[in-house]
Order: structure tokens, then C-alpha cells, then sequence
């Protein structure tokens, strides 16, 4: 693979481009799934190819190919050119990248035992285990369950020199109980919705999720939502649980400070924002409790936007989103690092795989946890009248990222610091700055979780990636709950 | 590229390094590519090639998949290797049925002429860098001509697909399609248009251009009024995102799963008497392969007559499941309609060449254009296309969204003013009880559904639950 990766860029390097790099990538994953009883989908697949970046005539130009062959290669490597040449034709400058130094570099995901080297009997067997426990509690109609094993491995070369090897493995699963009756469907899902929980480790994320130890729980509380009376609309305190929370960050931080959506770059599809650049070190973005950091490094945490270099070989940064409430970075890339004043890129440009171009993507957007300790019960008896939300249900924002509503599976009623009544159908929506600035409490390290959310969406062709969202349980001030079903 | 022999040859080889009772083999390949532009330039350039096989064994109601994109023999050996453990691992599922014949899987009305007709166009495989450029130059010119900034995409492709299996059956099918979505941003407004084709030459990138131009400039320094219930207007992008949402639950297992919002409802007046709904692949506006998953040639079905659902889609073990399910005497007519997603899946089944017909339409609501809808609104919301829809409810189906790209107030029978974005939260089964005029139906796309044969539609009280700050 590597000397795939060596011939592109010999290849491209003859052809007049003022720069050129090579991913080649081999990915293999394994997907199952089962529901009632029986496997829904069992699956495994690998995916070899590479991809070829250039700058020709002060533009870019990428192609490429599953046919790792020497000549097909540097036919990818030509098209590149020619791709490039042709970009140039509707240019209004050169591109710039920012300096980086060309790193020679090996590095993998740590992890305790290769999630490929469990039998899918065993991977069946838990995810059955799951099934029935669910399906052991009345009134439960469907019970679905999945995991998901990836393991990627790249070799990116590039013609300043670098050369870099790395392999990262994901790991994830969750499952979810329906229960349909009268004229609702309710759900309930663990550890979170959409997929579960996420991260880049090994098989030992599966074994420490307590899968079995919860099912029974949420098949139970799928049944009960039934009688449950409907979330209220009007003004509340809520409390987020740290999935949500998680969500939360994704939609109203992590998008909007992609620097590529801020410049325009990706207005025709997932949008804009409302993060102009002259709100740099200026806009109050939440309250003095808010702190967000933007973290591809190991030490921030397993999650699934964790590495040692992007994919266009810069190593893994911290930078700081949001401190005490003020917005003070952008997700940036060598080539918009100028954009906003900065002498380097802050490591952010991530490919779904071998055939497709590295664009801005979140690594690992987490609000970190409050300093002093505030555990989720003690945050909630602190609370004399709210709503204590858990588990995404539904999503949407608008295109700049402003005006958001989020559904969850589950609520309870919070009077008196008790929880004293689960709620149906919650939901909560807001102004993206006016939440920020309305969270008056965040609970501390030991609830903190490191959510993955394997479905990230973006760019034309469209490229599905996974990013990471540290949270824990947080407490917000007047917030409007129960509109998702106003006037329906 | 993959050609039928090739692929032939290699289904020839998996067969051999098999010890399956059953085999299957599922070949996709395919040249794309992409020309994105932004800021009046262009950002983004590329073109991939790339081609997989899917390898399906079955040993006695077992069965499981895998995949590669590399076709020496050591890679075949090792997809067949994995897909066999998988398989062979598993309890037996008595509901999976032997692969069809060829015989079976061509049983029913034969669609496939039209398809190859009109799917494949060598104008729009041969489309180069330099041409999507010189479109993309052209796009951008409108732009600065009104002082506008574009974004963008034009792009190309060629993809062919083909599905054998032991038992005989042996498909192929090829497909082009070109794309042009372009965006259209002024100082506090935008417009937007898109639209593709298998034929090029059914794409007119300056003409999407032009509009696009058109709605940022009318949409410019937008009102803001108070959300609400409001007639709207919804151009055939909108719909098609919007409804795209309640398709998933026209399908077998999802009754036999209890997650439907037709689950009680088939037979029932669900929506307006002016809703008909059908999936056809061999529509003329319509894409696609002519077979399923399973290699059984795609059957046109109505859906929904007079606003009555009157049946849903099946793969062929699922129609075998409805037949014994208590639900049988409550889902209309049950048969494999050639809908079914490669097996093993959890889904089952889904219809994905939807056209909203024209036929049965009362008298009394003729076809309507969109500047005849505006003309008969006192007052109204006149909508380009929806974004970030997500579901809310998923048995009364309601769904939330945004309005994105050129929303307009529209008083007296004339646009007057573009309005701040919208959020919505309803209900499909009420919107589409709501309908009191449509267009004739045309292909549309979007950017949250597939592409459907749509029309636009005028829906009265619609319902806006909060405005945002553009």
C-alpha cells in the first residue's frame, strides 16, 4: 500500500504541481445486527484504494481509485493533475497552505484486545442476551440490537515529505426496545440512540458497556412511556443527560466552527454560520461555566475524532472553542488556517476513506466537566422545578446553526429536587447563544463521558465520519420545552 | 469499469471457492465525479473509481455477506471465507427463502426496456473536468452579474450493477446521471435550485443558475412574521424532502415490526382524496435498477388511491411472513413486489421510485402551476426547500424542519417579501389531507430524500412553530 501511495506521488511530481499527497487506505469492518431474536444482519467487508491530492496552476485537483495496480496508479495521479488544471479555469486566487513541518511518524489506536479477533459467536451470543432480556418485559413489540468493528489503516505521503503511517480502530454498539400500542410507538435506547455508544478502542469497549446489565431497564421504560402524561409546553429548567448534551455540542458548537462553513465552502449543502470572523475572541458564547476544547489528542480520550496527524499529516492539537463563555478558536486546515490570523493549521482535515477528499471535520468537541463536584443526583436535588431530559430522540437545526430542537426518548418532572413523575414526547428548543448563556450548572469528572457519534454528515459527495463529544449532565435556565408538538 | 462478462467470470470463481448450498454475488461499479465551487470559485475537484462485490452464501436458512473491493483471487477466497463463518454461525431463520430462479425473479410485467432506454447516456458518462468547469464558469457569471456569491456542485457519473446467484439468475444494469445544485447568496437572502437527469441535456445549469439568482435577489432584507398556521406553497423539492420521511413505513416488515404509521391505518380515507401515489421504475422521469436486492424485477404498485393506502411493498420472504402474520387479512393484496434490500438486512423492504400520480385526480382540483397557486393565495408562505428534517412522532408522523433558501411571503395573489426562516413541526398525515392544489408532477430532488416524481403542492395550515434570525 505504501508503495502505491510512493508511485502516485513520483507520478504527480512530473506533472508541474506545486504540491501532492497520497492516502492510500485499507478498511475493514463488521456490522451486526439482530432483532427479535433472530440476526437482522451479518456482515464484514474491506475496502483498498487510493487517493491523490494536488495543487497544479495555484488549484486543487484529487482523484482516485480502488486498483491499487503501478499503471492504474499513476493514471490516478495524472487525473489528479488534469482535475486540477481544470479548477484552476474558475479560481479568483491561488490556494495557500499553511507551513507544517513533514512528519515521519507510526501510530496506532491503543487498545486491549483487537475487536477482529472475537468470534462472531461470542459478538452474537451478548447481542442475543440483549434481545431476550428486552423481550422478556411485556408489552416490548420490537427489540434491536447492533455492533459495529472498524479498523482503518492509511499510509499518507506527501511531497514536502512526509510519511505516515497510522491504523485506528472504532468500536461501537447499543440497542434499542420499541413498544407500539393504541396509537404511539415509544422508544428507549442504551447507551444512546442512533447506533449507541462510540469509541476508538478495542473489544473492551464492548465488555465495560454493562449491555446486558441494562436492557431489561429500558425495555421496561419503553413500556412505561405509554402511561406516561405528555412533556408540557411552555418555559423550564432542563437538565441534559451526557448524550444529549453530547448532541447538543455537536449541532450548536461543532458545526458552526467549522472554518470551511464560516468562509462559505459549504453553502449549498450543510449550510453557514453564524460565527462571522470578526466574533473571534469577542462573542459571548455561554455562560462563564462553558468550556469547550476541541481535542484529537490521545489524552483527551479515546473518541472517535482522536488520532496523531489528520489527513493531511498535521498532528493532533487542542484548541480552545469556548473559554469561560467566550468563542475563542476555529476548526481550521492548512489551507484556511490565513483565513483567521493563524501561522498553522489546528489539525482538523479528516477523509471518510481512500476515495474521498479530507474537508474540516469536529475531532473531539467536548464541553468540559465542572471543576467542583456536582454529581447528576446532586445536581437534580439542587433543582426545585425542571425537567431532567435523557437520550436523543430527534435532531434539526437551522443552516447557520442557529434556531435548534431536540426531541429525547425520556424525561422526568424535577419538583422540590425529587424526580417525581416520568414524561412522553419531550423536547426543547432555543437559540444557539441564548442556551449557552443560560447554563447555570455542569456536573464534574466523574459523570464526564466521552460520546461517539458515528454519522457525522458533510460535503458534496457526501462523507459520513465519526466524531468525538465529551459531556456531562448539564442544567439550563428558561428554556422552551414541548414545542415539537405544539399545534399538531 | 466492471462488464457483465467480467463480472460474470468472477461470480464463476466465487462459485468455486464456495462450499455453500447457495451463492450470490452482487457487483456495483461505478466513475463519479464532482465539481463544487463556492465563493465564485472552485474549491473542490474530484473523480473516484471504484468497484465492489457483495458475496451472499446460504447453507439451510443461514445466511450473511461480505464484501470487497479488490478481485484477485486471494481477496474472493477471503469474502467468501467471511461471508461463509458468518453464515454458519447463525441459528437457522426459517422465514429465509432458496434464491430466486431466474424464472421466479422475472415473473410480472417486464420494465426493463423502458429502463434501459432511458437510464444510460454516453453525453453524460463522457462529461469531462473541463466541460463541469466551463458549466461552473458560466454559473458563476449569472452570479456576477447580479452580484451575487455561488456555491455549488455539477457532477457526473456512470455506474453499473449486476446481481448472480447459483441457482441461475444472472442481471445487469447500467446508469448515468448528471447533477447541478447550485445556491445563491446576497448580503442577508439566498436562493437555491437543483435537479439531475440521466441526460445531460436534460440539465440546464445556467436556467437553475438564473432562478436561483432570481429567489435571492426577491428574498433580500427578509420580514420577519409571527409563527403559525399558514397556507403554503410548496415547490416540488420541498415536498419530495418532506414526504420522503413516511416511505420507510410502506413496507411489510415494518407492519410485521409494529414501527409503521400504517400499522391499523391500510384500508383507511388516511389523507385527501386527491393523493395517489404509486412506485414505478420504469416511469419516464424516474432512476434506477429494475430489480431489488434479490435480483426480482421491480413491480409498478399503487400505494395509496383517492387518499386510501391500499397496500405496501414486500421482498419476497416478507411477503411470505405477511401471509401467516395475524395482520393478513388487513394490508390489502400481499405478493413479492421486487422492493426487497439485500439480504440479510433488518428493513426488509422499501419503495424507492415513487411517483405521485396524476391519474384519478378529481375534477374538481385540476393541475395547477405554482404562479396560478400564488395568484389564488390571500396569504400564504411560498417555500423553496425544507432542511434538517428529522422525525418527531413516529406514528402520527410528525416531522420538524427548517425552511432554507428562498422563503417568501405571498398576499393577495402576489409574492410580496421574503420572510426568516421557519421552523416546522407536522404532521404528514395532515398534510397531506390538507393538499387543495398541486402541479403536474416532475422529477425533483432534494437534499434530506431520494428523488421522487413529485408535483408542488399548496397545503392549508401548515404549521411554523418558531421563526430563526435570517
Amino acid at each position: 500500500m505504501k508503495a502505491a501511495a510512493q508511485i502516485a506521488l513520483n507520478s504527480s511530481s512530473g506533472r508541474g504541481v506545486t504540491y501532492a499527497d497520497a492516502r492510500a487506505v485499507a478498511i475493514r469492518n463488521r456490522s451486526l445486527t439482530t432483532k427479535n431474536g433472530l440476526v437482522g444482519h451479518a456482515s464484514e467487508s474491506e475496502s483498498l484504494g487510493i487517493g491523490v491530492r494536488v495543487i497544479a496552476d495555484g488549484a486543487w485537483g484529487f482523484a482516485a481509485s480502488s486498483d491499487l495496480s503501478g499503471a492504474s496508479v499513476e493514471a490516478v495521479a495524472a487525473r489528479a493533475v488534469e482535475i486540477a488544471r481544470a479548477s484552476a479555469r474558475v479560481k479568483r486566487e491561488d490556494v495557500r497552505l499553511a507551513p507544517e513541518p513533514a512528519a515521519v511518524a507510526e501510530w496506532a489506536t491503543p487498545y486491549k484486545i483487537d475487536p477482529f479477533t472475537t468470534s462472531v459467536e461470542q459478538n452474537l451470543g451478548l447481542l442475543m442476551q440483549v434481545d431476550a432480556e428486552m423481550r422478556a418485559v411485556g408489552g416490548v413489540t420490537l427489540a434491536e440490537t447492533g455492533m459495529n468493528f472498524q479498523r482503518e489503516e492509511s499510509w499518507f505521503l506527501s511531497s514536502e515529505g512526509a510519511d505516515i503511517h497510522q491504523t485506528k480502530y472504532s468500536t461501537g454498539a447499543g440497542y434499542t426496545a420499541y413498544a407500539f400500542a393504541g396509537s404511539e410507538i415509544q422508544k428507549r435506547s442504551y447507551p444512546n440512540s442512533f447506533g449507541g455508544q462510540w469509541q476508538n478502542r478495542g473489544y473492551e469497549q464492548i465488555e465495560e458497556m454493562k449491555l446486558v446489565e441494562n436492557a431489561r431497564r429500558v425495555g421496561e421504560e419503553a413500556v412505561a412511556l405509554h402511561r406516561a402524561p405528555q412533556c408540557p409546553e411552555g418555559t423550564s429548567t432542563i437538565i441534559l443527560d451526557g448524550s444529549q448534551l453530547g448532541l447538543q455540542i455537536h449541532e450548536s458548537v461543532g458545526h458552526p466552527i467549522e472554518l470551511d462553513r464560516v468562509l462559505g465552502m459549504e453553502a449549498n449543502f450543510a449550510g453557514t454560520s453564524f460565527l462571522t470572523l470578526e466574533k473571534l475572541g469577542h462573542l459571548r458564547y455561554g455562560s462563564d461555566l462553558v468550556n469547550v476544547v476541541a481535542d484529537a489528542r490521545q489524552q483527551h480520550g479515546p473518541g472517535l475524532g482522536t488520532f496523531a496527524y489528520d489527513d493531511e499529516g498535521v498532528a493532533a492539537q487542542a484548541t480552545p472553542i469556548i473559554t469561560h463563555g467566550l468563542f475563542t478558536g476555529y476548526l481550521s486546515s492548512r489551507e484556511t488556517a490565513h483565513t483567521i490570523g493563524a501561522e498553522r493549521s489546528g489539525g482538523t482535515l479528516r477523509a471518510e476513506g481512500w476515495n474521498r477528499l479530507p474537508m474540516i471535520r469536529m475531532t473531539n468537541v467536548s464541553i468540559l466537566p465542572g471543576e467542583h463536584p456536582l454529581s447528576l443526583e446532586q445536581l437534580i436535588a439542587s433543582t426545585d422545578d425542571g425537567i431532567y431530559m435523557e437520550t436523543n430522540k430527534s435532531w434539526s437545526i437551522d443552516d447557520k446553526r442557529y434556531n435548534f430542537q431536540f426531541g429525547c426518548e425520556i424525561a422526568w418532572e424535577i419538583k422540590k429536587g425529587k424526580r417525581v413523575r416520568m414524561l412522553k414526547n419531550p423536547s426543547y428548543s432555543g437559540i444557539t447563544t441564548e442556551f449557552w448563556n443560560s447554563m447555570d450548572a455542569i456536573c464534574s469528572r466523574e459523570e464526564w463521558v466521552l460520546w461517539g457519534t458515528p454519522n457525522c454528515g458533510k460535503g458534496q459527495p457526501q462523507q459520513v465520519v465519526g466524531t468525538g463529544h465529551g459531556a456531562s449532565p448539564a442544567r439550563f435556565r428558561n428554556i422552551r420545552v414541548g414545542t415539537a408538538y405544539r399545534g399538531s | 469499469m466492471l462488464t457483465k462478462e467480467q463480472a460474470g467470470d468472477f461470480f464463476d470463481r466465487i462459485r468455486r471457492f464456495s462450499s455453500a448450498e447457495e451463492v450470490e454475488a452482487i457487483f456495483t461499479s461505478s466513475r463519479f465525479a464532482l465539481t463544487r465551487f463556492a465563493n465564485n470559485t472552485i474549491h473542490q475537484n474530484v473523480e473516484e473509481e471504484n468497484s465492489v462485490v457483495s458475496i451472499r452464501t446460504n447453507f439451510g436458512g443461514r445466511t450473511a455477506r461480505a464484501a470487497t473491493n479488490q478481485f484477485d483471487d486471494a481477496s474472493l477466497r477471503r469474502a467468501v471465507a467471511a461471508s461463509e463463518r458468518l453464515a454458519q454461525v447463525q441459528a437457522p431463520d426459517v422465514d429465509l427463502l432458496p434464491m430466486p430462479t431466474a424464472e421466479e425473479a422475472n415473473a410480472g410485467e417486464d420494465p426493463a426496456e423502458g429502463v434501459r432506454a432511458s437510464r444510460f447516456f454516453d453525453e453524460t458518462a463522457r462529461i469531462s473536468a473541463a466541460e463541469r468547469a466551463e458549466a461552473v464558469r458560466g454559473m458563476v457569471a449569472v452570479a456576477d452579474r447580479q452580484k451575487l456569491t455561488t456555491a455549488g456542485i455539477y457532477s457526473n457519473s456512470e455506474s453499473r450493477e449486476g446481481i448472480f446467484n447459483s441457482r441461475g439468475l444472472a442481471k445487469w444494469h447500467r446508469q448515468t446521471l448528471a447533477e447541478v445544485s447550485v445556491t445563491m447568496l446576497a448580503e442577508n437572502s439566498s436562493g437555491w435550485r437543483k435537479l439531475n437527469s440521466p441526460d445531460v441535456s436534460n440539465l440546464d445549469a445556467m436556467g437553475l443558475a438564473e432562478i436561483a439568482a432570481q429567489k435571492a435577489v426577491d428574498s433580500a432584507h427578509p420580514r420577519e412574521i409571527a409563527p403559525g398556521k399558514y397556507t403554503v406553497i410548496l415547490e416540488p423539492s420541498a415536498v419530495l424532502d418532506i414526504v420522503g420521511f413516511m416511505f420507510w413505513d410502506y413496507s411489510g416488515v415494518a407492519i410485521l415490526d409494529q414501527r409503521s404509521f400504517l400499522n391499523d391505518r391500510i384500508g383507511t380515507q388516511l389523507f385527501g382524496d386527491n393523493i395517489n401515489i404509486s412506485d414505478d421504475v420504469a416511469h419516464p422521469l424516474q432512476a434506477g435498477s429494475p430489480f431489488d436486492g434479490e435480483g426480482m424485477r421491480r413491480q409498478r404498485v399503487r400505494l395509496v388511491e383517492k387518499g386510501v393506502v391500499k397496500r405496501v411493498v414486500y421482498a419476497r420472504a416478507t411477503a411470505r411472513r405477511m401471509k401467516n402474520s395475524e395482520y393478513a387479512a388487513k394490508v390489502g393484496p400481499i405478493e413479492a413486489t421486487g422492493h426487497g434490500f439485500p439480504l440479510p438486512n433488518e428493513v426488509g423492504e422499501m419503495p424507492m421510485n415513487l411517483v405521485f400520480t396524476e391519474a384519478d385526480r378529481p375534477k374538481r382540483a385540476p393541475e395547477k402551476t405554482v404562479q396560478e397557486m400564488i395568484a389564488s393565495t390571500e396569504r400564504g408562505v411560498l417555500v423553496t426547500r425544507l432542511w434538517y428534517i428529522r422525525e418527531v412522532d413516529a406514528y402520527e408522523k410528525i416531522v420538524t424542519g427548517m425552511t432554507r433558501d428562498g422563503t417568501f411571503l405571498v398576499e393577495n395573489g402576489k409574492v410580496r417579501c421574503g420572510l426568516r426562516n421557519f421552523r416546522f413541526n407536522q404532521s404528514l398525515i395532515a398534510m397531506l389531507s390538507n393538499v387543495e392544489a398541486m402541479s403536474a408532477p416532475v422529477r425533483a430532488c432534494g437534499e434530506e430524500s431520494f428523488d421522487m416524481v413529485v408535483p408542488a403542492m399548496k397545503v392549508r395550515e401548515f404549521n411554523f412553530t418558531e421563526v430563526t434570525r435570517f
